[in-house]
């Protein structure tokens, strides 16, 4: 089997759980006999990416382009655009993400595959393109919808527009959870037969050993771009609500977005600056000390498709409190649930997870264990076999 | 011969709302009134109101047919609270002189393991609710989930039981059979056995299409009970009550089986019903020597559904440290409060054993995981620890006043 598969970002120059998750899901792909090439826009400050090469039946192709995983149309003209004014480039991330699907016409001919796999919106086109020039099947894989990242206010039409004709075009979709599986027919009108669910699952590869902090007084932690997406609002008003019951905790909010100069003034005017600290974005071995450090990690996603994060935290022996408007929560038993608008469940539960040892420690343990069963195996596998059924349909029509 | 003595256990917890770190000190009942009214009304409905109407008939069918039940000092206050009508249908049953009721714990709790003196004083709060409400007294004792062991036999031997129930587990029986009485160790009580094969082919087993003898017919089961005969004197089937239209649904067949039971049972001139009172008083084959505690939950039958992990460990060990200071404030609501958080499914909602597996664990559990369990009886124990400080403020606040008004007058 040889797939052409379409991404946005790879590690080691990822922003969010994207690249992790097609790292993992390509190393167990290549495990299993299936030979993939990686395309990959190239951002322009890094002439040579520097990508990991997980296996010799893998390997990546880049091309130059401007867009970014996580950019939205109004990050794109802030970050590519408007300083660069730079002509090889869309103005504007739209005309990017198609000038971006013309140019892989030369890649698509010279390589040699069955299946063409396209990781979200930014490469639906690419995978389009692909598929008309080659007539090879398409799946397009979900792991995050226009309605996700909005939060459903403001969908941006454009977006959702190729996001639509993807999943249209597609012979095949995948959605990283039940919950992005029900958004994707609510959403975008697709047959429910078409859809299949793949959850994510977790390489823990980067060991760096590092001991745990010591500290005053217990430490939440929140991890994930400062976003609506993520909730982060969420957190610190329950945060707010346990400072104010009197608990000592210090809460840790890491990651960069567009709300972080609204929630650092915000908890200014609170004055809780000293208890609620913003660490800006973290990468690497600052991410693990970040989880060794807490005693709870905190996922309050208004809308997760997945969210591989409190994967990381529990492997650290972290307990977690995640969304129940989340991926994740569909696949472990060993945290607690709750819904992201309910800051007084958020917060009462913090503090008995904080306050009872026991509780701590039980879910600490047990969530570690049900978190190192979860590798990209089944995941792989499951891709493997759609492929199959995709090609296996491609057989029946055309012979 | 063999003797046929069916048991059947009916038990509901109080279960516990969902108590927040914040609803601490404000008041809010401890108990999920609205779900524990829901959960009354809809076994009463699949199980509790048909099986008694059918049993009652076969009673009245067949005069030699008998039962026996225990039923929870918690669930008898919940038909009182919530559906009088299943209270009113067992109290028939009774009437009938064809029913015997077994004595337990009132709150269906772990006391035993914990405090004996806590375990005397359920037992016999269960005794004076019995006789109240049927007006027997029970001879015969069963612990909470058949927990048991040698010091059980001797504390209820001392509380003038005759006989006690227990799994009849093969590590604890060796080559012997449960179909004959024993006697437990420097005691002489009588020990009844489960016989767990034939009792969970109908309770666990009835509508499991895996089992190589599903579907299960009576006359398929009158020929194992009749093949006894010859190699065992008793064959105790003891099971939850709610086996009957809650654990088996209706459409499983259930209640037909049971319809037809007691007459083919009957068929066979040497079988016959006996009370377990009655069955206490055969020959005692040998003795049983069982130190470590057994009961008759999950593979293991040990007490690993309750306790074992550290959540489990700790708030039970806490409940029960606060049993003096309960006992001495002398408030009765309060006492009743920290007894109903004794019931051992609130340990049990806890167990962390199965929960990967969603088994039988998470379908009774009413949270969503142990540690939801864990939170809301943590922050209901954090309530209980709370009222007491506050009733400690009170009664000195009561004696310095006094204290005032004696130096008032001595001064005077």
């Amino acid at each position: 089997m040889k797939v052409l598969m379409f991404g946005w970002e790879f590690p080691p120059l990822n922003q969010g759980g994207l690249g992790t998750a097609c790292e993992g899901l390509v190393k167990s792909l290549t495990k299993q006999d299936t030979h993939v090439t990686f395309v990959l826009p190239r951002p322009q400050e890094s002439m040579i990416p520097k990508c990991k090469i997980v296996s010799p039946m893998y390997k990546v192709i880049t091309i130059s382009s401007g867009m970014r995983a996580y950019h939205t149309a109004e990050t794109y003209y802030k970050d590519v655009w408007k300083p660069k004014f730079n002509k090889l480039y869309g103005d504007n991330l739209i005309s990017e993400v198609l000038r971006y699907a013309d140019s892989i016409k030369d890649i698509v001919e010279d390589e040699n595959f069955d299946i063409i796999h396209a990781h979200d919106w930014l490469t639906y086109k690419a995978g389009i393109h692909a598929k008309n020039i080659s007539g090879k099947p398409l799946v397009v894989h979900v792991h995050a919808t226009e309605f996700d990242r909005t939060g459903g206010n403001g969908v941006n039409q454009d977006v959702y527009d190729i996001e639509r004709e993807g999943m249209h075009v597609a012979d095949r979709i995948i959605a990283v959870s039940e919950f992005t599986k029900q958004k994707i027919i609510t959403h975008y009108g697709i047959d429910p037969a078409k859809v299949s669910v793949v959850h994510n699952g977790v390489e823990f590869t980067d060991t760096y050993h590092i001991e745990p902090a010591k500290k005053q007084n217990s430490t939440v932690l929140f991890l994930g771009r400062l976003t609506m997406q993520k909730g982060p609002d969420y957190f610190i008003e329950a945060a707010k609500k346990m400072l104010h019951h009197g608990v000592d905790t210090t809460f840790v909010m890491t990651g960069s977005g567009d709300m972080e100069s609204m929630l650092v003034e915000k908890v200014a005017s609170w004055g809780l600056g000293h208890k609620i600290l913003f660490t800006g974005f973290l990468r690497g071995e600052a991410v693990d000390k970040a989880y060794k450090t807490a005693d709870l990690y905190v996922m309050p996603s208004i809308s997760e498709p997945f969210g591989i994060t409190p994967l990381e935290a529990m492997r650290n022996d972290v307990p977690v409190i995640i969304s129940r408007q989340s991926g994740v929560s569909e696949v472990v038993n060993h945290c607690l649930k709750v819904d992201f608008w309910d800051i007084n469940e958020m917060a009462s539960k913090m503090i008995s997870v904080l306050s009872y040892k026991e509780l701590h420690s039980e879910m600490a343990s047990n969530g570690k264990r049900e978190v190192l069963n979860l590798s990209w195996d089944a995941p792989a596998q499951k891709c493997n076999s759609i492929y199959s059924s995709m090609l296996q349909k491609v057989i029946q029509t055309h012979g | 011969m063999v003797s046929i003595c069916f048991y059947f256990q009916v038990h509901q917890p109080f279960r516990l709302q969902s108590y927040s770190v914040f609803d601490v000190g404000s008041k809010k009942s401890y108990f999920d009134d609205t779900k524990n009214r829901a959960i009354m009304e809809k076994v009463a409905h699949k199980c509790y109101l048909p099986t008694n109407a059918l049993m009652l008939e076969l009673l009245k069918k067949h005069p030699e047919f008998k039962i026996s039940f225990s039923l929870s000092g918690v669930f008898l206050e919940q038909c009182e609270l919530y559906f009088p009508q299943v209270l009113a249908s067992f109290q028939e049953l009774v009437k009938t002189g064809q029913v015997e009721i077994l004595a337990e714990t009132y709150y269906h709790s772990l006391s035993f393991l914990f405090s004996e003196r806590e375990f005397e004083k359920q037992v016999a709060k269960h005794a004076r609710k019995i006789k109240q409400l049927f007006n027997v007294t029970p001879t015969v004792f069963r612990n909470t989930e058949l927990i048991y062991n040698n010091a059980l036999a001797k504390k209820v031997e001392s509380m003038g039981y005759k006989a006690v129930l227990l799994e009849g587990w093969d590590p604890i029986l060796g080559w012997r059979s449960p179909n004959f009485v024993y006697q437990a160790i420097n005691t002489n009580i009588s020990l009844l056995l489960k016989n767990y094969t034939l009792s969970d082919d109908i309770a666990f087993r009835f509508s499991n299409k895996e089992w190589k003898e599903h579907p299960l017919t009576v006359d398929k089961y009158q020929n194992w009970i009749n093949a006894i005969n010859g190699n065992g004197e008793t064959v105790n089937l003891f099971m939850d009550y709610e086996t009957f239209g809650e654990h088996q649904w209706e459409s499983t067949g259930i209640f037909e089986f049971m319809r037809h039971l007691p007459a083919a049972l009957l068929q066979h001139p040497d079988n016959n019903f006996k009370f377990p009172s009655e069955i206490a008083t055969f020959h005692k084959r040998d003795i049983l020597d069982i130190h470590h505690p057994i009961s008759w939950a999950d593979v293991e039958r040990d007490l690993s559904a309750w306790l074992g992990n550290n959540m489990q460990d700790s708030s039970v060990l806490k409940l029960y440290e606060l049993e003096q200071e309960i006992v001495e404030s002398g408030d009765e609501s309060l006492l009743h409060d920290w007894r109903k958080l004794q019931t051992s499914d609130h340990f049990y909602y806890m167990c962390t054993k199965w929960f990967n597996d969603g088994d039988v664990h998470k379908y009774f559990n009413p949270y969503e995981t142990p540690y939801e369990a864990f939170i809301y009886f943590m922050n209901i124990y954090n309530d209980i620890q709370y009222r007491l400080a506050s009733l400690k403020r009170v009664n000195i606040q009561i004696k310095n006043e006094r204290d005032v008004v004696k130096n008032e007058a001595i001064n005077f």
